[in-house]
């Protein structure tokens, strides 16, 4: 038999793995071939409106539907809630209709009659006296280690500072929603936008009362995720009933302002810092108060990951939840991180700026209360080079003003685990040489499908072409939701894995046939080989099995080495800020990131390039924007929640950390954490430029001008 | 609490003004679209039913007779009536270039034009750009530099971009931040479509 060690290769031995290989599916998508939910069009399909509650809290007084029902072209009517029904968000669905054309549903949605009672509604989750005094306020825990009092006693520098970061949401350009299409045999076809391919059949089953075997759950493309797809949800249910109800297949996709007010958004998160250090700049006190809201359910960020990254000796730190009338929070890019991340690098970095020290060496010289200082000190050396640290950075506020711009350096570091998710995958191996995967996991831009291939083409020496991979429905092996960083390894471990057993069965075939020792063969360049000698194609291997396919199963994870998790990273910025507009331009970010061993370094570098955008956005302009009055989200929509554009993002550097000892632990998630460092390093960056804080994210120009005159933002 | 402001001083007059300006930033914001086309998108909604009529609209070379109401917008009608897919739904508001199309040689969004406005026109859709393994060397760029993850803004950027580089064969790198600003993506795919487009410029725009 042959004995193939489960490992990766040598590193020196690959052909693709590591190296920058195009996306599988990128001309599907680029063409518009790729079909989303959104894109199913089925014979008969119907489209939904919907209506939703325009108070930030209300009762619904009356609901008629009869009206709707009447309307021409009109075939299915749904009511989410009964009359008499309170709502404690804008944005909550109260009903839909469904209709052949889109304009006869907006036709239906005019013919409901509705009437609600406003009810009194709490917005405000920053001001934390405001929301003591109203009684939205709730301790969410306090803990303290060391001695945090006689530190500050001690201490040569004490600093005080405010810190913030406003509630973000998903932004998903697909937006939540499905297609729903029920088959002559009882069963029911979802077309789903879901980062959950193999987890959603059965939230389906239940409510519908059907068996969750009969649910098939289909995602070949999602048009974002970020954490925020993972369940069918009510409308996902009622665009099932409807189908039911009319006969007819029926899609449902939230319009782009409900989408925003009640499919999740990132928490906000505000403190109180007080932080110190002895005169080496080694930091010997944390003392912190956060406060936030995640909606209606009053909780805020995790007491436990504050400070971020730094564990100091000498630590207290409390936490109170703020309850509002805001459509609840869903996770978002490595969640809680960049609020932690900001609050905690800023205050760093303002101790730094206290002390009279470059804030580089104030971060170097507490590396040793990170869980990996080594890994950190190289990234942060890498990166310093990328940016010309030492030439650029000057003391705050001390920098050249160039026709009124000034600018300024910051940095700022994070960690996530990434470990991989649990997955099995079915490989086969055709007669005829081909090759092909099935696994129920989903590809939210990562590459998933180019990940299996390259992985099954590097063992088995074929080209990434030569795989032929089948991901996005349910009916295929269980995979892991991809969130959290998961994928890459819950992917790439398990075909590793089944592949490698393959190759064990076809080496034995060749050794028989060709009188070989199968323990000496090899597979590259689509041929069979002993040492130096080809002895057959893969081709003629393959044709070994007879006449039926060699069906293999691989699972993950496991503890052999193929993935791990543990992941730092550290970020830079350089940024010019005008001094009259307050307006802020990135000349320059570099990321320098570890994960592990890379599978396809063009994607890998994609991702960190997607995150620092997203991070210019969460750091400059995007933000949920609630009317007090009103309790409505007044921005919810593309043209006033502003993301970034093609023009804001400056010189964007994706330096991947990967030396040897990366390699050798193996695949580690990557997505979230490059999103977490980019506010803080860009608000340090501003700090630097301006010799003033603005001390909230997004640093639009109203607040850096109201910093810059003294006010709080 | 104070944000930690060592000079203390306050600013000047343009300072001032453009703060006090600021409470007027969403109006502004608004305004900064096409004004036609806003009020294209914000008249759908409040059209009322009328018969379907039959038009023709010359989509990617061939007529098509579709039946519309004068209030469908192109962007549903080539989805929902024509199954050009390719022209995605993303934003309501005619801000953010998903379903950008080129109508007599002009990017547009396909929102901002109501169907019985573009008989007579020649409506060019991401789906012309390739014809089974010939396509469009902008999709081959945007492959080749991965200007895409999720992909779902991707096929109006593509659109957008044979449109802008058909008109400015030799852009350069501002050209190109200035030409491509009217689409938005969230994933931040924007260093690849940077590059994809630049590499095409720098051919000629080919």
């Amino acid at each position: 038999m042959a004995d193939l060690k489960v490992a990766w290769n040598k590193r020196q031995d690959n052909t693709l793995i590591g190296k920058e290989i195009p996306r599988l599916d990128g001309v599907e998508k680029a063409s518009g071939a790729a079909k989303y939910s959104n894109d199913i069009n089925t014979p008969g399909t119907l489209f939904v409106k919907l209506l939703t509650c325009p108070h930030g809290a209300a009762k619904l007084k009356l609901l008629d539907l009869a009206g709707a029902e009447k309307v021409s072209g009109v075939k299915a009517v749904h009511a989410f809630v009964e009359q008499g029904a309170e709502f404690q968000w804008e944005g909550a669905l109260v009903a839909a209709v469904a209709a052949t054309r889109p304009e006869y549903a907006e036709d239906g949605i005019r013919a409901i009659k509705a009437e609600f009672e406003e009810l009194p509604h709490f917005v405000d989750d920053a001001d934390l006296a405001a929301a003591t005094a109203a009684g939205k306020a709730a301790d969410r825990g306090e803990n303290t280690k060391g001695d945090v009092a006689a530190a500050l006693g001690a201490a040569k520098v004490v600093h005080k500072g405010y810190y913030g970061i406003h509630t973000i949401t998903h932004m998903c350009l697909e937006p939540h929603g499905s297609h729903c299409e029920w088959k002559s045999d009882g069963s029911l076809d979802v077309h789903l936008s879901t980062q959950n391919v193999s987890g959603t059949a059965g939230q389906f089953a239940g409510p519908l009362g059907l068996d969750a075997s009969k649910v098939n759950i289909i995602c070949d493309y999602i048009g974002g995720g970020f954490g925020s797809k993972f369940a069918a949800d009510e409308w996902g249910i009622a665009a099932a009933t409807m189908a039911k109800k009319a006969g007819a297949p029926v899609r449902l996709m939230l319009d782009r302002a409900t989408e925003l007010k009640i499919a999740g958004n990132r928490p906000s998160g505000y403190a109180e810092v007080t932080i110190a250090a002895d005169a080496e700049g080694k930091i010997i006190a944390w003392d912190s108060h956060h406060w936030g809201s995640n909606g209606i359910a009053g909780g805020t960020l995790p007491l436990n990951q504050m400070p971020y990254v730094f564990d100091f000796d000498n630590r207290n730190r409390k936490a109170t939840g703020i309850s509002t009338n805001t459509g609840p929070q869903r996770a978002w890019r490595a969640p809680n991180h960049p609020q932690l991340c900001a609050i905690t690098d800023a205050a760093i970095d303002d101790l730094a700026w206290k002390l009279g020290m470059n804030s580089y060496d104030v971060f170097l010289k507490n590396l040793d209360k990170t869980g990996r200082p080594d890994v950190y000190a190289a990234e942060m050396e890498i990166g310093a080079k990328l940016i010309d640290w030492k030439a650029k950075w000057h003391p705050h506020g001390k920098g050249e003003a160039k026709n009124g711009m000034v600018s300024g350096l910051g940095m700022a570091l994070h960690t996530w685990g990434g470990a991989a998710h649990a997955g099995t995958c079915k490989l086969k191996v055709h007669p005829d040489g081909s090759v092909e995967v099935l696994m129920g996991s989903q590809d939210i831009g990562t590459g998933t499908k180019t990940v299996i291939a390259i992985t099954v083409a590097e063992t088995f020496g074929l080209e990434v072409a030569d795989v032929h991979v089948h991901i996005g429905k349910s009916i295929y092996p269980r995979s892991g939701p991809s969130g959290g960083s998961t994928t890459v390894g819950g992917v790439s471990g398990p075909n590793r894995r089944a592949a490698l057993t393959a190759l064990g069965t076809l080496f034995d075939k060749v050794a028989e046939k060709y009188s070989v020792d199968a323990n000496k063969l090899t597979a590259k360049g689509k041929k069979i080989w002993e040492g130096d000698k080809v002895v057959c194609t893969w081709k003629q291997a393959a044709a070994l099995l007879g006449v039926m396919p060699l069906e293999v199963e691989g699972e993950g994870p496991k503890d052999d080495g193929l993935t791990s998790a543990g992941v730092g990273g550290i970020q830079m910025a350089d940024v010019s800020v005008d001094r009259e507009t307050g307006r802020i331009r990135i000349n320059k970010l570099v990321a320098v990131q570890d994960c592990g061993l890379i599978v396809d370094l063009l994607t890998a570098k994609s991702q960190v390039y997607g995150a620092l955008i997203m991070g210019i956005a969460y750091s400059l302009t995007e933000e949920q924007i609630m009317d007090p009055k009103t309790g409505r989200f007044i921005n919810a929509n593309l043209q006033d929640y502003k993301l970034t554009k093609i023009g804001d993002i400056g010189e964007l550097i994706a330096e991947m950390y990967q030396p040897d000892s990366e390699y050798e632990r193996g695949v580690i998630g990557l997505g979230e954490p490059p999103v977490i460092a980019t506010g803080a390093a860009i608000s340090n960056a501003v700090c630097n430029a301006l010799g003033v804080r603005v001390p909230v994210l997004p640093m639009t120009p109203k607040r850096v001008l109201d910093a810059i005159e003294g006010a709080r933002a | 609490m104070k944000p930690q402001d060592p000079t203390g001083k306050a600013g000047f007059s343009r300072r001032a003004f453009l703060k006090g300006s600021a409470a007027a930033a969403t109006a502004t914001a608004a305004a900064l679209g096409d004004p036609a086309e806003t009020q294209a998108a914000t008249a759908r909604a409040n059209v009322l039913a009328a018969e379907l009529q039959e038009i023709t609209l010359n989509v990617n070379g061939t007529d098509h007779k579709v039946k519309v109401e004068p209030r469908s917008n192109l962007m549903d009608v080539l989805r929902n009536d024509l199954n050009l897919t390719g022209c995605k739904d993303v934003c309501d508001t005619t801000s953010c270039g998903a379903c950008t199309v080129i109508i007599d040689g002009k990017a547009t969004y396909a929102c901002s034009r109501f169907a019985v406005e573009c008989q007579g026109t020649k409506i060019r859709t991401v789906e012309s750009l390739r014809n089974g393994d010939q396509i469009d060397p902008v999709i081959a760029g945007f492959s080749k530099h991965d200007a895409m993850q999720c992909g779902f803004c991707t096929p109006g950027f593509v659109v957008a971009t044979r449109a802008f580089l058909d008109q400015n064969p030799g852009a350069s790198l501002e050209d190109i931040q200035k030409g491509l600003g009217g689409n938005l993506c969230r994933c931040g795919t924007y260093h690849g479509i940077t590059h994809c487009a630049l590499e095409l410029a720098r051919k000629g725009g080919a």
